[in-house]
């Protein structure tokens, strides 16, 4: 083999090598908050042992990467072909070399894998005190939250209280799914639980955030055609903000007096024409074959097809997390769910009039 | 690293039986053809697969992509997943398997050439089949795991898009039970040629390491397939008898479909990866013109990767909450496996420690196999960690992680043995221009198509997402990805290419020229049909080699003979009737929901089948 194309191929590889630590440090200066569903950047007690198990695991990777990769080129530049190369000698092997090279990965295996075993008993049981239960129910494709202490039914935002020890209970009303919040709770698989369902799997999971702000989330476990838009929020809020929150929710939810508003609540809404026609709108245009929601005689429906739309209004998103909840996105959606969110089980049983949608939009916003 | 440029070979001479014309072809039960016939079909299907995830990358090219729907999105990565792994990684391995063994080993054919026959056809209409389901307008959309209860047809039936469960998963189903057979016909035939064909003086211990890794592949396809063989049925009577393995309404569990589709699985990487460190085991010790370091921890690392591999299922079930014995368990056991593979690595880098190394392309595509394959295999450790896995699993982070492994490891080993055995297939030398320019393309694509996925997936991106809003950071990296896709995609054509002009090229391969080690060139480039004129007698792992030195230098050209007095296997269609009489039988299941008569259909078929197996029997082989 000549000198020259091999110089050529030297050359190549440091362009190659050069450029894949441009690559490494592009990638290693990109800062966490342009990625708002990181795992990295672990926000909670449950995801910063699972951050630590992982750094940990990384660095070894990373060690034994750079050692390896780099005898391999050296051998590839120091035994490279020249001409008159005699014949080299014909070893067969190394008995000691191959017991050092079998001993030495095993060992760092062990400080691999007992880290690995501690953590794996810290995150796999369930938590022996919640301060706030949620009950998670995957839907194709929305994320249904209960709070059965509190009182409270909503879907596709979570929200919880900072600094407090959130216990979730998590199973499917349809197939299986997967509930995964990088920056809070990792992922747990929720398995489909049926009425008649003998042993039920319901995964627990827990985690207690430690900063308030808005993470996002998605289902992790292909579920059909909707998959990529079975998105989620967990909005973490102080003390205060989140009890407030829970008492607003109580009105008209299904866990308290089984829908029914109190007498005063129900006046009010009465008494606003916006309501009346929305509500009007939301009995005649069939909505409530699906959607429960307060102050309308299926209220307290605990097993409709899709989400209870009780305080919509105040859900920053529409669709699981799929477009921003403005009027206009929720016209469009009213006007064609389908056309919105492909294979969506909403079909409307009629099209909707404009007026209808208006109506809809406005007391759907209505219901902070 | 042709030494010498041969003339234009004579046609090959007379036998009983015709040699050329496509009958020969449909009814040949020659190793070497049915390789070239796996070899080519598999290529077209691996392109096919490769044309499937370049629609993907330009649907991923930006946010909010409208290139596909996402039900054909879900069409898409399921039959990527399907074709790569059933229709081009595992058929490719078998062109090597098919030609290969039975020379390596000193073998005239197989045990059972018209066995081999028959594979061949039932791999072919099985892959027709699964695909024929984009014909239709029905392709498979859950995954190439297709895990239950998704796939069992009373949940999927509710879809307001879809009002009655579509023939898409029963097309899977079905197919993935016709290639099936077929791997399972495939591997009692090579198991028995290693165990039985080998020829005076090949011990065990003596056989190449090709050979070595293909024997603990037929023993790992023997062992898995019946498993999901067993998983496809009942998720088959899920879906058209109304029973309940996998639905919870009814007593059944979902997770035991993946326990199933696991225990198959698993073993399933292996079978795909194993032939790749066989092919990169004879390319490194020639190229460094050294015998391979520790053959016997080679074997054993081998042998201990295919074991163990039975028993590490779950990790790809981390986060159905197994509990934290379980996940203990299967951690450990996936822990444990990195070692034999660090031996193989390390025992890679000991052989060319010390050569003297040549930088052909076949050399280079071997040395990229380890290279990239240590990156797969670390990630892979990374995510051996139960918990660790809870924030990797089902993101981007695994995709990189696999392709490493698949495309790094599996690809990059046979496109190293294209280059290393094309001259012997063909009796012509691929270009090695053209070859290296293939080989460039392909790794730097490689690295800028998979790499960012690491990044991708630890950011928060999950796997089969037809789409991704903006907002989350996902953009710039899918775009270089997708760049580096087309790179590969060039790097591909390149191949095509260098196949090409290789093909209407002068036939310039003679018997050795890489100066190997094993039998396989010690005999004419191509071989004849009956291989060896007088079966060798071998004293060494490293026949070839003892040869050229007992000669003191370059061997003289093997001379073509007659062949006549050699009694080598009739030409039979009968496999061939057989084969579609397999591919009638789940053809006809296909119509259980829609056609009431079908279970005539599938009468006739069997019959069809038995009368295939009934000729085939009674017809002589010689």
């Amino acid at each position: 083999m000549e000198r020259s194309p091999n110089r050529a191929k030297h050359a190549w590889m440091a362009k190659a090598a050069l450029l894949g630590l441009v690559v490494l440090a592009a990638a290693c200066a990109d800062s966490y908050p342009n990625y708002p569903q990181t795992t990295l950047d672990p926000r909670s007690d449950f995801t910063r042992l699972v951050d630590s198990l992982f750094r940990q695991t990384f660095w070894w990777a990373v060690i034994v990467f750079v050692l390896v990769e780099a005898a391999l080129i050296y051998v590839l530049w120091r035994f490279r072909a020249k001409p008159g190369d005699a014949e080299p000698e014909q070893s067969h092997g190394n008995t000691t070399l191959e017991i050092i090279w079998t001993v030495i990965p095993a060992i760092i295996l062990v400080f691999i894998a007992v880290p690995t075993v501690k953590t794996i008993f810290k995150t796999s049981l369930p938590t022996p005190n919640p301060e706030v239960e949620v009950e998670v129910i995957g839907h194709q494709w929305w994320w249904e939250f209960r709070y059965p202490k509190l009182g409270v039914v909503t879907a596709n935002e979570m929200v919880v209280p900072v600094s407090k020890m959130i216990g979730l209970k998590m199973w499917s009303a349809d197939v299986i799914h997967s509930f995964w919040s990088p920056q809070l709770a990792a992922k747990r698989d929720v398995f489909p639980v049926f009425p008649n369902t003998k042993y039920p799997k319901i995964n627990p999971l827990w985690f207690t955030a430690d900063s308030v702000g808005d993470y996002t989330g998605q289902c992790a476990e292909l579920c059909g055609i909707q998959h990529a838009t079975m998105g989620l929020r967990v909005i973490v809020k102080s003390d205060a903000d989140f009890d407030a929150w829970i008492a607003a929710r109580r009105v008209g939810s299904p866990l308290v007096e089984g829908g029914r508003v109190a007498p005063g609540v129900d006046s009010v809404w009465k008494a606003d024409t916006i309501h009346t026609k929305g509500q009007a709108a939301f009995v005649a245009g069939g909505c409530m074959t699906c959607h429960a929601m307060a102050g309308t005689p299926l209220a307290g429906a605990m097993t409709l097809r899709g989400p209870n739309l009780s305080h919509f209004g105040s859900r920053t998103t529409l669709g699981a997390n799929m477009y921003e909840n403005t009027p206009a996105n929720l016209a469009a959606w009213l006007r064609d769910p389908q056309g919105m969110k492909k294979g969506s089980h909403m079909i409307l049983p009629r099209p909707l009039t404009e007026t209808e949608i208006d109506a809809l939009v406005a007391y759907l916003r209505m219901h902070k | 690293m042709a030494t010498s440029v041969l003339e234009h070979r004579p046609p090959a001479l007379p036998h009983a039986h015709p040699k050329t014309g496509i009958w020969s072809w449909i009814t040949t039960v020659d190793h070497k053809r049915i390789g070239i016939m796996y070899g080519a079909t598999s290529f077209l299907f691996f392109l096919l697969g490769g044309l499937e995830a370049l629609i993907m990358r330009m649907q991923l090219i930006g946010p909010n992509g409208k290139l596909v729907d996402p039900d054909t999105f879900n069409a898409l990565f399921t039959m990527h997943g399907t074709t790569m792994i059933f229709l081009g990684v595992m058929p490719l391995s078998a062109m090597f398997f098919n030609y290969f063994i039975p020379i390596q080993i000193g073998a005239r054919d197989v045990a059972f050439p018209r066995l081999n026959a028959f594979s061949y056809w039932v791999f072919l209409l099985g892959g027709l089949f699964i695909n024929a389901s984009f014909i239709v307008g029905t392709p498979p959309d859950g995954g190439w795991f297709g895990y239950a209860n998704l796939t069992s047809s009373r949940v999927m039936s509710a879809t307001a898009a879809a009002p009655s469960p579509g023939l898409n998963i029963d097309f899977w189903v079905l197919g993935l039970q016709i290639l099936g057979v077929a791997s399972l016909a495939a591997a009692v035939n090579f198991f028995v040629t290693i165990v039985n064909m080998r020829a005076p003086g090949m011990r065990m211990l003596r056989m190449p390491m090709f050979v070595w890794m293909s024997f603990v592949v037929q023993v790992l396809l023997v062992l898995a397939f019946p498993v999901i063989t067993v998983a496809l049925i009942l998720l088959m009577f899920d879906r058209n008898f109304g029973s309940s393995f996998f639905m919870p309404d009814g007593g059944g569990d979902p997770v035991m479909w993946q326990h199933l589709f696991w225990i198959f699985g698993h073993p399933e990487v292996y079978i795909l990866i194993l032939p790749a460190f066989g092919i990169t085991s004879e390319i490194l010790p020639v190229f460094s013109r050294k015998p391979l370091f520790g053959y016997t921890a080679m074997v054993f690392s081998g042998i201990f990767i295919g074991f163990v591999g039975f028993g590490v299922w779950s990790h790809h079930m981390f986060a159905t909450g197994m509990g934290p014995f379980a996940d203990t368990f299967f951690a450990i056991a996936t822990m444990v496996i990195a070692i034999p593979t660090g031996v193989k690595i390390f025992n890679w880098v000991g052989t060319m420690w010390g050569g003297s190394i040549r930088y052909t392309t076949a050399m280079l595509s071997a040395i990229a196999m380890v290279a990239l394959f240590i990156i797969g295999g670390l990630s892979g450790v990374m995510h051996s960690s139960p918990p660790a896995d809870l924030q990797q699993t089902d993101t981007y982070f695994i995709v990189a992680h696999f392709h490493y492994v698949l495309f790094g490891g599996a690809i990059f080993g046979l496109t190293a043995g294209a280059y290393y055995w094309w001259p012997k297939m063909f009796g012509r030398l691929l270009n090695e221009s053209l070859g290296k320019v293939h080989f460039w393309l392909m790794f730097i694509g490689m690295n800028l198509t998979f790499f960012p996925m690491h990044f991708l997936g630890l950011h928060g991106m999950p796997r089969r997402v037809y789409t991704y809003p903006e907002g989350l950071g996902f953009e710039f990296w899918n775009r270089v990805e997708t760049f580096g896709s087309f790179m590969l995609a060039a790097g591909f054509l390149v191949f095509i290419v260098n196949i090409i002009k290789t093909w209407r090229g002068p036939r310039n391969a003679p018997a050795d020229p890489w100066h190997g080690a094993t039998l396989e060139w010690s005999i004419p480039s191509p071989p004849q049909e009956f291989n060896f004129p007088k079966l060798p007698v071998v004293h060494s792992s490293v026949p070839q080699w003892d040869a050229r030195r007992a000669a003191g230098g370059e061997l003289p050209e093997p001379e073509l003979v007659s062949g006549e007095d050699i009694h080598m296997p009739n030409p039979s269609y009968w496999p061939l009737v057989a084969a579609i009489g397999v591919f009638l039988v789940f053809f006809s299941l296909l119509f259980i929901r829609t056609w009431p008569s079908w279970w005539m259909f599938t009468i006739f078929s069997v019959l069809w089948l038995f009368y295939g197996v009934y000729r085939w029997a009674f017809e002589p082989a010689h």
